[in-house]
This record gives structure tokens, sequence and C-alpha cells, in this order.
């Protein structure tokens, strides 16, 4: 599973760094930071499908194996 | 055994996202959705800012379709009484519904003046509203009196006079959005909008309107008169549930919950089959005694998904699970300026301003009640924010768990 954040749509909310903080962090000036590569372990996914769904302007997707999920 | 046919009533964020939840979480019976709204489900935080402003139309700020998920979308249907004895739903147009579980997800909406008002006095909770808004800041010589300094009466300021617009904002409190958000906040904010150049009467309540059939202006509680060619009262909302009058639901103000989201009868015992969701429903919160009322998004969202995990629970599963604890979160946008706050600002007796930094636009406030940390607030500084969230969760965990050992 792989996260991509529209960083225009991004307005730095925040939820996805409450709800999945080892994939999403904010630099100095809050623009967001990404890790993107997912492993396959099922509480960390669980973390970031939450964060996807906290998003208040949908920003952030999540692909598997190159398609939409 | 999961209910057979699920009524939802509300098709807004709540309603469509435990419609939604339903179905992610395997739900493959009956499902429909009743909206009294002719348009398809869309979001409301953008109609202050975005949409007002121009920027966006209602494609952009529709809500995650329902459509392919087996869900019947009634639009422009109003639910008008809730029959639990039969489970039935009757709406406007005289049909009925049977249902196995119901829903309310039917929100709020916005707190309407007590007489009648001459055009040109507007509310803002639709997309309608907005619309009709923003034709009204459109216009030649526009000139906007918003009533009322809580965050949707300061964004939408905020928004017009970012167009050009001149404004004036009435406040009865000595600052905008103090009641929420304390004074020291309440004073940033302030600052934005006289830096802004709007004009801001603290203090003041609006007495009556200016002008026979289109309005001129307001007089205000200290006497001056105010002219203008469009008001915007926002005097706060009030929760959508006067169609529940005399259903045997407990309504105070909203349907109020256990922390299930399982509405309560009057006697205080849970109904079965009927959950409330988002702005219209309260519940209780390691807080406070009784229940409380949020009206924030994160909050709509976070019920949709606690409701459908206890609307699938089976019935011989034993108890439900308990819901994560509820760290509250709140958004206002103005001037560019990204205010956020986590947990309950407005329960706390104390702030502590760790940052205050008005041309540098940036704030963070700490909110704390018999010196317990209860909410933080900032702006431009979610960095910081996101560091006080397990701290809140930890916190109200604790008093979860104290309360319960009583
Ligand atoms: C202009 C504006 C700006 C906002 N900005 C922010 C923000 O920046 N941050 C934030 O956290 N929150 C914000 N909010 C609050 C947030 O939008 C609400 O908390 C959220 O919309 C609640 O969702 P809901 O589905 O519970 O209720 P609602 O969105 O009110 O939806 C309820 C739906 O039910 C329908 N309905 C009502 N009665 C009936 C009936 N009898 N039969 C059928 N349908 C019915 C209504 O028409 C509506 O479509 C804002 C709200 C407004 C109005
Ligand atoms: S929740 Fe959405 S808007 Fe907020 S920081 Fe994450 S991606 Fe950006």
């Amino acid at each position: 599973m792989r996260i991509h954040v529209d960083m225009n749509r991004c307005e730095s909310h925040g939820q996805c760094v409450f709800a999945a903080p080892e994939h999403f962090s904010f630099d100095e000036d809050d623009n967001l930071l990404v890790v993107e590569d997912v492993p396959a372990d099922e509480a960390v996914r669980a973390a970031v499908r939450e964060a996807a769904a906290a998003c208040p302007v949908r920003a952030v997707t999540l692909h598997t194996d190159g398609t939409a999920a | 055994m999961s209910p057979r046919h699920i009524v939802v009533v509300g098709a807004s964020l709540a309603g469509t996202g435990t419609a939604r939840a339903l179905r992610e979480q395997g739900f493959d019976g009956r499902l429909t959705l009743v909206g009294d709204e002719p348009h398809p489900p869309y979001d409301r935080p953008p109609l202050s800012k975005q949409l007002l402003a121009g920027e966006r139309e209602i494609g952009d700020i529709a809500l995650p379709p329902t459509d392919g998920l087996g869900i019947e979308l009634r639009t422009g249907a109003a639910a008008t009484a809730l029959r639990l004895a039969d489970r039935t739903l009757a709406l406007a147009d005289g049909s009925r519904l049977d249902w196995d579980a119901l829903v309310v997800a039917t929100g709020a909406a916005a707190r309407p003046w007590p007489a009648p008002v001459p055009g040109g006095v507007h509310t803002l909770r639709t997309l309608d509203d907005a619309r009709a808004l923003r034709r009204e800041l459109a216009a030649e010589g526009a000139r906007l009196l918003v009533v009322g300094a809580g965050f949707l009466g300061s964004e939408a300021a905020a928004t017009a006079a970012e167009l050009g617009v001149p404004v004036t904002l009435v406040e009865a409190e000595e600052l905008p959005m103090a009641r929420g958000i304390g004074t020291v906040a309440g004073g940033f904010v302030a600052r934005l909008h006289r830096e802004a150049g709007v004009e801001l009467r603290t203090g003041t309540t609006l007495r009556s309107f200016t002008g026979a059939g289109r309005v001129t202006g307001a007089v205000l509680e200290d006497g001056t008169h105010v002219p203008a060619t469009a008001v915007l009262l926002a005097l706060g909302a009030v929760p959508g549930t006067a169609w529940l009058r005399g259903s045997g639901l407990l309504l105070d103000g909203a349907v109020v919950c256990d922390e299930h989201g399982r509405a309560l009868a009057e006697d205080g015992t849970v109904v079965p089959d009927v959950l409330a969701v988002g702005d219209a429903s309260r519940r209780p919160h390691p807080l406070t005694d009784g229940t409380l009322h949020l009206g924030h998004w994160s909050a709509a969202v976070e019920h949709a998904a606690v409701a459908a995990r206890v609307l699938l629970h089976p019935a011989g599963a034993g108890e439900l699970p308990e819901p994560p604890v509820a760290v509250p979160s709140f958004w206002s946008d103005q001037y560019g300026v990204r205010f956020r706050s986590l947990g309950l600002p407005h329960l706390a007796d104390e702030a502590r301003t760790v940052e205050y930094d008005v041309p540098g636009r940036r704030l963070e406030v700490t909110y704390h009640r018999d010196g317990e940390l209860v909410g933080v607030l900032t702006a431009n500084r979610t960095r910081r924010l996101a560091a006080y969230r397990p701290r809140l969760a930890d916190a109200f965990r604790h008093r979860r768990a104290a309360a319960a050992a009583l």
C-alpha cells in the first residue's frame, strides 16, 4: 500500500498526523511530510486508512498495486 | 443478526458517512438515505470560506458519492415524524418507510431572528444560503453587516473583507469567538479583523432592522445606526430535531445519546435500534457530568464510524466495545490564518499563552481546568498542536477510568 497526498488540496489540518503519526508529520512551517510506503502490518494500515478518512479536504488517497483503494 | 432495513435520516456529512461506513463494514441489507435538501450531499465548511469567496462551486465541495454502494438516496424528502411503536418514518410527501434500525443525522439549522425580517437579511447553513449571500456581496456598492462573531460570523466577515466589501461585525461579548476560545485568542482574532479594515463593534447587539421591504441597515442597542445592503445573522445553530418532538426520544436541543450514540428515551433508557450522529446528537464526555453537544466536522465523521460498528454488532456477541475516547478537534480559517484546536477549550477556567505573534500570524494557547490540560489552540502552528494530541487523549482516558471507578 502507498499513500498519495494531493499537496494542492492539503490545508495542514493535521488530522492525518493525529491518526497515523508514523506516516504523517509536519516540518517547522506546517508543511506535511509523508512516508509513502506502508508496511504490511494491519494495525499500521488501519491507522493509515483512518488518516485518509479523517482528512477534511480528502487530500489523502491510498493505492495498492498502482490502483486507488 | 444485523438489521434488514436501515434508514438514515439526513443526507449530509454524518448521514452519508454512516451509510458509507455501513457498507464498508459489510452490511448487505437494504439501506435508505433520506435528505430534505435538493442537492447531492455536500460539505459545509467551505460555505463560509472558499464558496462564499467564489473560489469553489458545488462540484468542488461534494461529499464522497454514495452511488454504486446499493444505497437508496432520496433527496428533497423531509422526514416529518418518527414512530417507535410500529417502527415507521413519515415523510413530507405523505409516504412512509418501515425500518429495522434508524439513524438520526438531521444536523442543525441556523438560529433564526425571532421576528419577520426584511429582504437582504440572511443566515448561512446551506449551499443555497451561501450562493444567495455571495450574490449580495458581488452587487455594486455592497456593504455587509454581520451579527454575531462566533466562528461562522467571523469567517464570513473575513471572506467579505477579503473580497473588498466594507464589513461591520457586531458581537455581544467583548471579543470575537471568546465564548469558544477565550479572551487571548479572541483578542488575536479581533486584531486580524481590525487590520483588515472590518469595523468591529463589541459589547452591543442588534435592536432592529431599518428599511421597508429591503434592508438598509440596522439599529444597535447603543442607539447607533449601521448602514448595510445585506445582513448576515450568525447567531449559532439549533439542532434539526423539531420533527422528533413527541416521538419519545429524549431531546435536549439535540438527541441525547449514550457514549455509543444510541438514542435515549424520555425515561433515560436506551431505545433499541435508534442512533443519532453528528450535530443532531449529544453524548457523554469524560470532562462533563451530562452530555456534550459539539457541532464540529470531525465529530460527525467519528460518530458515523462508531454508529456503523454499533448497528452491526452481532446480538449474541456480548457488550459493545468501549468507543475510543474522543479528542474533539475544530478548525477555522480567517485571513489565511489557520486556527486549529483540540480538546474542549470552552470548558477551561484558565488559558495560558505560549506564543502570541500577530505580525507573524502565529498563536499557541493551552486551556486548563483545575490546572489540568483540557484543550489547545494554534494558529499556523499545527505541528505543535499535534504534540498535544496524545496528552489530551491520555488525560481524557484517565478521567473516564476515574469516573467509571466511582
Ligand atoms: C458555514 C459553515 C462553516 C463551517 N465550518 C466549519 C469548520 O471550519 N470546522 C468545523 O469543524 N466545522 C465547521 N462547520 C460545522 C460542520 O459543517 C458541521 O459540524 C457538520 O456539517 C455536521 O454534519 P451533520 O451531517 O451532522 O449535519 P448537517 O451538515 O447539518 O446535515 C444535516 C442534513 O440533514 C438535513 N435534514 C434536516 N432535517 C431533516 C428532515 N426532517 N428530514 C430530512 N433531512 C433533514 C439537512 O437539510 C442537512 O442536509 C461549519 C458549518 C457551517 C454551516
Ligand atoms: S489531514 Fe489532510 S489537510 Fe490535513 S495535513 Fe493531512 S492531508 Fe493535509
